[in-house]
């Protein structure tokens, strides 16, 4: 088998995940992209979704993360997120809660304000992909 | 000359003043603790935010986000105004105003006009001193353990208000943490963003790597989903320069106040030792007096 990658999670707020991996998954906006070692150079924008990576153990790990990009070298992936949570992390009570309240405001608002409608929207897509990942298994 | 007592409780007042500047000191110290491990953790996402944007840059070229252009004309100059809510920090907020005051007067001219965004009491306060438009404010946030995405709320209203043409330059006036005795108001341009140079590669071991990223979408795009970002991580960054210099300064002010009572204490000791003494004095010789005349 070929060597890890060191995969790499930073917020603004901290660094959540520094760690070597087998293969790491993240979920680009064209489309979900896997890594090994030796990729060549890549960038690209992340939907809000679920990084997975298998750590050097095997063990299979997930990560929410949201708003950002990945950056893929031969030997490194870095994930720039405005928000990232490891599985065991993620509050589920207040994804709940907030998906609640965003289907709410959309149900009132749909028409109103085009920005504020997009940003609802993706505040439900959050809390949406957290409970996802929260919920499995 | 003060009476015995009048001394004494001056003194006991001054000590309570002590008292609590003291408990302010080590309050500060230890928020300023905080406050710069928040502005540790934050510098591995600026950083690596910094190099992939510079680089983006280069690629995508100029003119490739509308947040680049310059205006040819400016009327509308927006400030963002970083200071602190509560007071008795020293000069931190009057140094900051000041710079957003002489700012503005340099300016001023025909037919400009200014907006306020206002992090802080002092910076809000100050705004109804002013012929600014205060546009935003907000309040209970400074010095405390701040989110990104209260910076980013705030700087998506900048770039909307900058992309509607409500504002054709935006400022940001926030105090830079150089040490704990060294704050200094820094004036910077937000938007449009200035030319972005390219940073310098993190490290030697990632030197052998090859600038040439795929990209997906194209760099251009890319890079037109990060601009607007940039400005979210350096409003970030200044809001947890500012909170840590707030600390540090009020640290270093209370600390001075607690000397300054530690020497007063001093003084007002002394006085109240010389009062004694002379009281005494003036008894004894009361006393002396009085057997000498018995003696007679």
């Amino acid at each position: 088998m070929a060597g890890p990658i060191r995969l790499e999670i930073v917020t603004p707020e901290k660094i959540v995940v520094n760690e070597d991996a087998q293969i790491v998954v993240a979920p680009g906006v064209l489309g979900e992209f896997g890594v090994l070692i030796g990729h060549t150079p890549f960038l690209t924008a992340l939907k809000t979704g679920a990084v997975r990576y298998t750590d050097t153990q095997g063990a299979e790990h997930v990560v929410f993360v949201s708003g950002g990009f990945a950056e893929a070298l031969p030997t490194k992936v870095t994930v720039l997120a405005e928000s990232a949570e490891r599985r065991r992390d993620i509050d589920l009570e207040r994804a709940r809660a907030a998906a609640e309240r965003a289907r709410k405001r959309l149900a009132e608002q749909r028409s109103k304000d085009e920005m504020d409608f997009i940003r609802t929207q993706a505040a439900l897509q959050r809390a949406l992909q957290r409970m996802k990942i929260a919920e499995k298994r | 000359m003060a009476t015995l007592k009048d001394v004494k409780n001056k003194i006991k007042a001054v000590k309570k003043t002590k008292q609590i500047t003291k408990a302010m000191n080590m309050v500060a110290a230890s928020k300023l603790r905080s406050a710069q491990s928040n502005m540790e953790a934050f510098r591995p996402y600026a950083r690596k935010f910094a190099e992939v944007l510079g680089n983006l840059a280069e690629r995508a070229g100029e003119g490739a986000s509308p947040l680049l252009v310059p205006r040819e004309e400016v009327k509308k100059i927006h400030i963002v105004l970083c200071t602190s809510d509560r007071g008795l920090c020293g000069g931190f907020n009057t140094n900051l105003l000041e710079k957003a005051e002489a700012f503005m007067r340099q300016k001023s001219g025909a037919g400009v006009h200014f907006a306020l965004t206002a992090f802080g009491r002092k910076a809000r306060n100050w705004s109804r001193k002013t012929d600014a438009l205060l546009a935003d404010e907000y309040l209970g946030i400074m010095g405390t353990a701040i989110k990104f995405n209260e910076a980013a709320t705030a700087g998506r209203k900048l770039v909307q208000s900058y992309l509607d043409g409500s504002a054709d330059e935006v400022y940001i006036i926030y105090a830079e943490f150089l040490s704990t005795a060294r704050q200094v108001p820094v004036l910077k341009k937000l938007l449009p963003i200035p030319p972005i140079e390219k940073a310098e590669a993190e490290a030697p071991e990632a030197a052998g790597y090859l600038p040439e990223h795929i990209c997906e979408p194209s760099a251009a795009e890319l890079l037109g989903e990060m601009l607007p970002r940039n400005i979210y991580v350096q409003l970030f960054s200044a809001l947890l320069e500012t909170s840590a210099s707030e600390h540090a300064a009020r640290m270093v002010a209370m600390d001075n106040a607690t000397k300054a009572c530690n020497d007063m204490i001093g003084n007002l000791t002394l006085a109240f030792n010389k009062a004694r003494q002379s009281a005494i004095t003036a008894e004894l010789m009361d006393i002396v007096g009085g057997a000498e005349a018995l003696k007679g």
